[in-house]
Formats: C-alpha cells, structure tokens, sequence
C-alpha cells in the first residue's frame, strides 16, 4: 500500500505538475456556500488538469493541508473524480444519436414544406407579377417585392415564409455536420456527416446500426422494394439510401451491386467501432478506399461477365 | 491451478451449485451471488482469466491499484472489492456511464473518463508508485499503452496485461502479434511470466512484467 507511508522522500515531490487538489481551498477553511463552488472547481481540475508524471498525491495532501488523513483525500478524490466523469460523459453524449435523428428528419421536413410552399407561393404569384421563377429561388425572388395590394402582401409573404424555411433547412444542415462527427466518428468520415445521419435515423439509433447485419445496412431506406422482392415481385434491391455515396453512385451500373456491398460492410464495421469504442479506426478507412479501387479497377479491364461474378 | 495465488479477498465459493472465484461487493452486472460474494466469471474477464489459469499475478488484496480500459466496470469492480484505492481510466463515454454506477458503492473506486494513451492528462489525479497497473485496452499498440503507464508502478509493483492479439493486427498470426508487443514491452518491463488465455479468451495473451 502507497497511500499512508510517509517515506523519508514523501516531501520531495516530483516536479512533474501540481496535484488535482492543489490550488484548490482545504475543506476545512472554506465557508459552507462555497462548497459547490469548490466541488464543481474540483471536478474541473479532474478533468483538465495535467502533470508530466505522478507523484504522491495522498502524502502531498495531507501535507499542504488539504486533507486531514488519507482516507479524507480518497473521499474527496472520489467525490470529484465521479463528478468530474459524470459530466464529462454528459457532456460528449448530449451530442447522443437521438439529437442527430431528431435534426435529420427535422430538415428533411423543413425541406419537403419549404418546397411545398415555395410552389404555391410562385404560383399564386405568377397570376399577380410578370416572370416569376419557380421553385426556392423563385420564392426569394419573390419575397423581395413591394406588394401594392391586399393579395399581393399575401403571396409576398408566403414566399417570405418559404425561403425562411429553407434558411432552417440549411442551418439543419449545418447542425448536422458538426454534431454528426461527435456521435459517430468513423461512420461520419466514411459516408458523410447526412448520410450518417440518416443510416442512424433509418435504423432507429446508432445502437440499432451497430447491431444490423451488413446486408439489411446495404438496403436500408429501400425497404419498398426489398418487400416487393420478398414477395416475389421484383429483383433484389442493390442498394438503399447508401445510393447517394460516391462510391455506389460513382460507379458503373454493372458494378454497383459490389461496390453498395462493400461499402455497406464497412459502414457496418465503422458504426459498431463508433457505437462499441467510440475512436476512431484509420484501418477501415483504408480497408475500404483499397477495396473500391479493387472493384473499380474491373471497368479498365472491362469483363463484363466478370463484374458480379464474383463477391470477395 | 494453485490455490495460494489467488489474493485476500478472492475466494472460490459454492455459487448456484458451482464452485467459482468469488469477491464480496454489491453486484454489478447480473452476475450469480450467494452470501455477499458474487461471482467472477472468467470468461467476462481478461485479469479473472488469469487468476483461474493460476499466473502469478504478485496480488495479495489491499493494494493500490491503477486499471487502464476498465470500461463498463465489470472486472475492475471485482478489482475494487479485494484492493485498496483502484483508479479505474475508461476512454469511451457509453461504457463509463455504466462504469460510474459500478463504482457508486465502491468508495475506494475512482472513476476516470480519460485515454490511457495519454496518462500525463490523469498523472495529477493517479498517485506513484501503485501496486499494480491492470491493463485491458483493446486498441492498438496496446504495448506502447503499458510502457507510458510504467511510470506510475512502484519498482516492486506488477503489471498485469491482457494482449488481445486481433486489435493489433486481424490478418497477422497471434504468435506473430504477441512477440512484437512483447519485444516493445521488454523496453519498459522485465516479463515474469506469460501464458495464452485462450481457454476463456481466444488468441488473447497474459503477461506478467515488473519494471525494469
């Protein structure tokens, strides 16, 4: 045991840092409403403090009066360890997938309405104004006039509304490929911060993702044609949402089908790192940029036969 | 198999009609209980693995200890009921949530959210001179992880390291990996002694090591 044996070099502190206590009041000194204060200034020295080596800390305690005994440093050292650890998980789980699903479907809805409205509104005011352009862009356009009249302040600001919307869509957007990274870092890096958010809204949370075999991934978001295949009506779908990578889209057709497999295995691989281990695994990326070379290679050899031929 | 290596408070109890390794302290992850103590499955636990398989571990009970991947607390729980003061660093937030309710009733159980790759970021929390470094990171360079930590061990103190040979490298054979990790640690360390867990855990290896 090192905690209570005051050696002879006990005193003679390395000069390796300061202890998390040090620079902290002595409990003993301290008025009672500070308390708080002195936990929470406690608990940040915990999670920010540094020394380049370690050093008696029990001894060093005591010694400058923080502590009266060893078994009063462990004490507070728990209480400020568990609060230090408390927030700190806190703090990088609020960024948690449930937020992630909640800002990818909010921008797809502010996307869908604010299209919805940007219609009517360029209609309506194609019957008042003379060129009006359709779609968003349209609806701007339309938002910077000076109406004149009852129905024109109408249409006006209706357009108003709309181009406000596609302003939320973009901040969403923006929400999204900050918050994305810190929920799901290699999935993030591997598909994109939206893409990754919508795996992970698709499949309920990152969690749900981790635990899907890599084939259910490779067709998630393509569910209508997966049930019309199982019934017998269709061929099997090659691939979901993960359509929108580069690497299924960016590939030839007769190759898609390996490379929305290879991909989605690997996304697989990257959400179960994110979701079990949470750092992030430089060899899957790499795994993954060989592997599509590999299948993309087969468009300059050009064997049609062989492009599904074969999977690994 | 030799029953004096097993440290105070480390028993082998009659647990639902099985006789298994056993510590008294408030259960934590469903495991089996009779009488106060709980069972240590080690099959759950890379430092459980090594006490059946009879390694020389050097603990006693009581001493202090540093754990470095302890994540959701289910070995360094055990650690805590038989050691002294036990710093618990887990790197991942997910399992040390968990870990933190592990640790509520330990009183000598501290949890920290740090990475082991970096100890001078929990060198002003961690005293010296500890008994004994307990070390399950699965990542890689898990070698590197043991030799920074080595400045926290006391020139007596242990270390007891689990490789787990497929987050060093998945396609290379076991041995291979095992003998790189163990040439890196004999720059910090004096290897005791090793033996393959495989029984309980597959291409995983056991070391022993005192600093050098």
């Amino acid at each position: 045991m090192s905690d209570t044996d005051a050696g002879p070099d006990a005193s003679a502190a390395s000069d390796g840092g300061e202890g998390w206590f040090e620079a902290l009041p002595s409990g003993a000194t301290e008025d009672t409403d500070t308390e708080s204060d002195a936990a929470a200034r406690a608990a940040a020295r915990v999670r920010e403090g540094t020394a380049a080596s370690p050093a008696d800390w029990p001894v060093r305690a005591v010694e400058s009066g923080f502590a009266a005994g060893a078994d009063e440093y462990y004490d507070r050292l728990k209480a400020a360890a568990t609060r230090a650890t408390r927030e700190a998980v806190r703090e990088r789980e609020r960024a948690d997938d449930a937020q992630l699903i909640h800002a990818v479907r909010a921008m797809d809805d502010a996307e869908r309405t604010a299209n919805e409205l940007a219609e009517r509104a360029v209609e309506w005011a194609g019957s008042l104004f003379d060129e009006v352009e359709p779609g968003i862009e349209g609806a701007r356009a339309v938002a910077a006039r000076e109406p004149e009249s009852e129905v024109e302040r109408r249409a006006v600001s209706l357009a108003a509304r709309a181009a406000e919307l596609d302003d939320e869509r973009a901040e969403l957007a923006e929400t999204i490929g900050r918050t994305a990274p810190a929920v799901a870092p290699n999935l993030s890096e591997m598909a994109g911060p939206e893409l990754a958010a919508r795996l992970i809204a698709l499949a309920g949370g990152l969690e749900s993702l981790a635990k899907k075999p890599s084939g259910t991934v490779q067709v998630l978001g393509a569910e209508d044609a997966l049930f019309a295949h199982l019934s017998g009506r269709a061929p099997s779908p090659k691939h979901g949402i993960i359509y929108t990578h580069e690497y299924v889209r960016g590939t030839r057709p007769a190759d898609r089908g390996s490379a929305a497999r290879a991909l989605a295995g690997k996304l697989t691989l990257a959400a179960r790192a994110d979701h079990y281990a949470g750092e992030r695994r430089s060899q899957l990326h790499a795994d993954l940029r060989e592997r599509m070379a590999t299948i993309r290679a087969r468009a300059d050899t050009d064997e049609p036969d062989a492009a599904e031929a074969d999977d690994e | 198999m030799s029953e004096p290596t097993l440290p105070d408070g480390v028993e082998r109890r009659e647990i639902a009609g099985e006789e298994r390794l056993a510590t008294r302290g408030e259960p934590v992850y469903g495991e089996p209980t009779a009488d106060g103590w709980r069972a240590w499955d080690p099959e759950r636990s890379k430092l459980g693995g090594m006490l059946e398989l009879g390694l020389e571990t050097g603990l006693t009970g009581g001493e202090t200890v540093l754990y470095l991947g302890a994540a959701s607390g289910t070995t360094v729980s055990h650690v805590a009921d038989f050691a002294g003061p036990t710093y618990a660093v887990e790197f991942a937030p997910r399992p040390a949530r968990d870990l933190l309710d592990a640790a509520a009733p330990r009183d000598r159980l501290f949890p920290l959210l740090k990475d082991a790759r970096k100890p001078e970021t929990y060198a002003h929390v961690v005293e010296r001179d500890v008994d004994a470094v307990v070390q399950d990171v699965a990542t890689r360079g898990q070698a590197e992880v043991a030799a920074r930590n080595a400045r926290f061990l006391a020139d007596d103190g242990r270390l007891l390291l689990a490789i787990k040979a497929r987050s060093e490298d998945v396609t290379a054979a076991p041995e291979a990996v095992f003998e790189g990790a163990l040439d890196r640690l004999r720059e910090a360390y004096e290897i005791v002694e090793t033996r393959r867990l495989d029984r309980f855990h597959e291409d995983h290896l056991g070391v022993v090591a005192t600093p050098k």
